[in-house]
């Protein structure tokens, strides 16, 4: 194995954290109206990825860092070529990232209703959109001899890009279901679990259909294996969310996406991004990837503080681990900054929690 | 308009923007971290009252920093594929180090901060904010360094094969004497900004005489804070003069206008000259100034545009050498001017509070208010500096601006993007204003004294 080959394989593993990870906020986002129906229930839903949302979209930037640094060739050609695509997907990242911030700043139901709906646009089109961009990739685009798209962004929407979009929105809304049902409480918990039913219903065959295509055009006899047992997962998870294991189904949901990822990178090598035009043209692990030098370094800096981003993610995660319950979040106001009426000036926070939220925070902080 | 002078129009739209946010982000982290500490330490109540404010405030700043950040790093492959090409062995490095090292985690870190004031114990949450302000300088330090690889590129070498630049040193591009120097010039920047923060905000509140036990010291500390951090940021500027008139002398003429080598060599105050930048019509000078800043010496030589231009059209070959030199050397003095300015501020402010004294002029208080966008100005202007000065490279010496454009990208996809970043930039700013404006309302409330600790509710929730 070169230092290149073992570069793939890093950035596969940074798109298997970032999917794994930000999957479920981006789930939690998209199903936000569906299974929050009061305002109290949706800040719920919101302050349950409140403390990881940010740092699971790290795990995008250090994989375009990771790739610039390891393979330039593909970043520049990639990033320039699915440039109609990534603007849309950056604009729904900037508009979903404020509206977790802004949307309790102000004390007015339009205010949030506006903002729920950003977080629910600006999930739902990224979790769409990095399916496409990986069929594409997987699939291969037009690339001319100087290693240039040639392409426009309809080249982008085949139907098969389109199948692994509507794969990975309904991979995330199902993860993200799965995930509020393993952290919330009562009536939200059981409609999470409901919304993750239905979502498994159209999940489980689009993923399969996308799986099955991928394996038929682009397979070989090991990413069959990983793409079998990517389904049996997915099978697996939905099977423990109708028995109401949630915490089975969400690592039955995490192996699927891990496998799914496995799975395309395993089809994509040894190439990183085929050329359509002419397979010479095609950028590849060796022909894209820098120079010794550069990976001997990166490698160093990956393999010492990867685990220790691991560790404290992970710790984060054990922190923020009880389940959230409505009545810590019905005093609407905790974060207003701006209150129609003029209160503003009072330095009171109006009202106090209601018995059940304190009796439920000395659980929280014990 | 040109992909490429769209593509160089978006990247300081975008750049200059995000610059907005990045430096109270940087600033005001290590001054709620100091508040916070000031509070485990005494359990005064108005520091944890001060810690909460300036951390709200905080939180709303670093919303857009965060997000507009994404789009930089993006922006390098959409816009600028071919400098993506030829630079990515050497500038992906710091690029995915940042990510790796510093945003991980600050933006772990913060999430743990805002969401752990009652799960974590005191001395822990405390260790939170410290974390995302350590991160948050890190950052700045490996996107530096970064930058600093294009002002001043050392620790590589040309392939001959592929004719990309190959990356030979890594500890030479992290120790770049360029990239030193401009972190310490843009971390102290960071703190006269949070400095400026501090004035405004507390000044806003004191005038109309509220919570004034909490705004008395964090004006106070804004005060001192300006007048520290400016004379810093002055002290490390000038040190950037001196190894920008050795590293890159076509810069450091621009910044003067001086048109022909002299020495010694007067500073200019004003000089109205050319706008194709070859002559000088009239100006206002000190004498011997600008020897003494650019070598240490009143009788120093200091080369002027013309001379260098001959210089590197002999190195590089024939072509035009020269940046715009209006926008540089206005960008220059402006930086320095409204820079100053607030130190000076600083060291007035502390005059009239001495002896807990607090002003009665409403004069001060509208002067503290207005002294708040002059840092925000001078970074944008030294950023514009520093870029424009540098052109026509991106990488000076090494690839012209007009080579690392994106070829392959229309420009009617540059002129979308272009547009939807600056309406939703617009947008975002006049919303992050607007909240920021009304948590400086809200003051800084006493605690709800709760009967007991655990039946407060969550302090900072979304």
């Amino acid at each position: 194995m070169t230092l290149a080959d073992f570069w793939f394989i890093l950035i596969a593993v940074l798109w298997i954290g970032y999917f794994v990870l930000e999957g479920f906020d981006f789930g939690v986002g998209i199903l936000l109206p569906v299974i929050g129906r009061s305002d109290a229930e949706r800040r719920t839903l919101i302050n349950a990825i409140g403390p990881v949302w940010d740092g699971n979209e790290v795990w995008l930037i250090t994989a375009g860092g990771a790739t610039f640094a390891a393979f330039p060739l593909w970043y520049a050609t990639m990033f320039s070529g699915f440039y109609l695509a990534l603007l849309i997907i950056l604009l729904a990242l900037i508009v979903r990232g404020v509206a977790f911030e802004f949307r309790s700043k102000v004390d007015d139901p339009r205010w949030r209703a506006r903002w729920d709906l950003a977080i629910v646009v600006g999930s739902a089109l990224p979790a769409l959109l990095w399916g496409v961009a990986f069929g594409n990739i997987v699939r291969g685009v037009p690339i001319n001899a100087d290693g240039v798209f040639t392409g426009n962004l309809l080249t982008l929407l085949n139907p098969y890009a389109l199948l692994g979009g509507l794969a990975t929105l309904t991979l995330f809304a199902l993860h993200g279901a799965v995930f509020l049902g393993l952290k919330t409480t009562g009536d939200l918990r059981d409609r999470s679990r409901a919304a993750g039913v239905r979502v498994a219903i159209a999940a489980v065959p689009i993923a399969a259909a996308f799986l099955l295509v991928s394996q038929v055009a682009h397979g070989n006899a090991w990413t069959d294996l990983t793409a079998a047992f990517a389904a049996a997962a997915l099978l697996a998870g939905v099977a423990m969310l109708l028995r109401k294991r949630e915490g089975l189904a969400f690592a039955g949901l995490a192996v699927t996406l891990l496998l799914a990822v496995v799975t395309l990178f395993g089809d994509l090598f040894p190439n990183v991004l085929p050329s359509t035009t002419d397979p010479a043209y095609s950028l590849t692990v060796a022909n894209a990837s820098s120079a010794h030098y550069t990976l001997v370094v990166m490698t160093w800096v990956a393999l010492i503080f990867t685990p220790v981003v691991l560790a404290y993610q992970a710790w984060t995660y054990w922190v923020f681990r009880k389940r959230l319950r409505v009545t810590d979040f019905s005093v609407s106001s905790a974060g207003a900054v701006i209150r129609p009426g003029g209160h503003g000036d009072s330095g009171q926070r109006p009202g106090g929690p209601s018995p059940a939220a304190r009796s439920g925070h000395r659980q929280a902080t014990s | 308009m040109s992909v490429l002078d769209l593509a160089r129009w978006q990247f300081a739209i975008t750049t200059v923007y995000h610059f907005i946010f990045v430096p109270l982000t940087i600033g005001l982290s290590l001054v709620v971290a100091c508040m916070q500490t000031a509070w485990f330490r005494t359990r005064n109540d108005v520091y944890l009252r001060m810690t909460k404010f300036f951390g709200k405030l905080f939180l709303i700043n670093m919303a857009v920093g965060v997000v507009t950040g994404i789009v930089q790093e993006f922006q390098f492959g959409m816009n600028w594929s071919q400098y993506s090409r030829f630079v990515g062995n050497i500038f992906g490095a710091p690029l995915a180090m940042e990510a790796l090292l510093a945003f991980f985690l600050e933006s772990t870190f913060i999430g743990l901060w805002v969401f752990g004031w009652d799960k974590l114990s005191p001395r822990l949450h405390l260790a939170t904010i410290w974390l995302t302000a350590i991160g948050t300088s890190l950052s700045a330090y490996f996107i530096l360094a970064a930058n600093s690889w294009m002002q001043h590129p050392v620790g590589y070498r040309i392939d001959p094969v592929t004719h990309r630049a190959v990356l030979t040193s890594i500890w030479a591009v992290l120790t770049n004497s360029t990239a030193i120097n401009a972190w310490t010039h843009v971390f102290f920047a960071a703190l006269l900004t949070a400095a400026v923060v501090m004035i405004g905000a507390s000044a806003w509140n004191l005038a109309r005489g509220k919570f004034t036990d909490v705004f008395r010291k964090s004006l106070r500390a804004g005060l001192a804070l300006a007048l520290g951090a400016g004379l810093a940021v002055a002290i490390t500027g000038d040190l950037q003069a001196r190894l920008m008139d050795s590293q890159q002398p076509m810069k450091m003429a621009a910044a003067e206008a001086l048109y022909n080598t002299a020495s010694p060599a007067p500073f200019s105050l004003i000089t109205i000259g050319a706008l194709n930048g070859d002559k000088e019509i009239w100006s206002v000078k000190v004498p011997y100034l600008l020897s003494l800043i650019a070598t240490m010496d009143p009788n120093g030589t200091v080369q002027g545009i013309n001379n260098v231009e001959k210089a590197y059209v002999k190195k590089y070959g024939p072509g035009d050498y020269k940046p715009y030199v209006p926008v540089v050397y206005w960008s220059f003095r402006l930086m320095v001017g409204l820079g100053l300015l607030a130190a000076l501020f600083g060291a007035i402010g502390l005059w009239l509070t001495r002896r807990r004294q607090i002003p009665r002029s409403r004069w001060f208080y509208r002067a503290a208010l207005g002294v708040v966008v002059l840092p925000y100005l001078a970074s944008a202007l030294g950023w514009i500096f520093t870029e424009m000065g540098r052109q026509p490279w991106t990488v000076f010496g090494v690839l012209t601006t007009s080579a690392s454009v994106s070829n392959g990208v229309t420009s009617s996809s540059v002129i979308i993007s272009m547009t939807a970043f600056t309406l939703v930039y617009a947008v975002l700013a006049a919303i992050a204003i607007r909240l920021a404006f009304a948590h400086i309302r809200n003051g800084a409330p006493e605690e709800v004294p709760a009967p007991s600790d655990s039946e407060r509710p969550p302090v900072f929730s979304y």
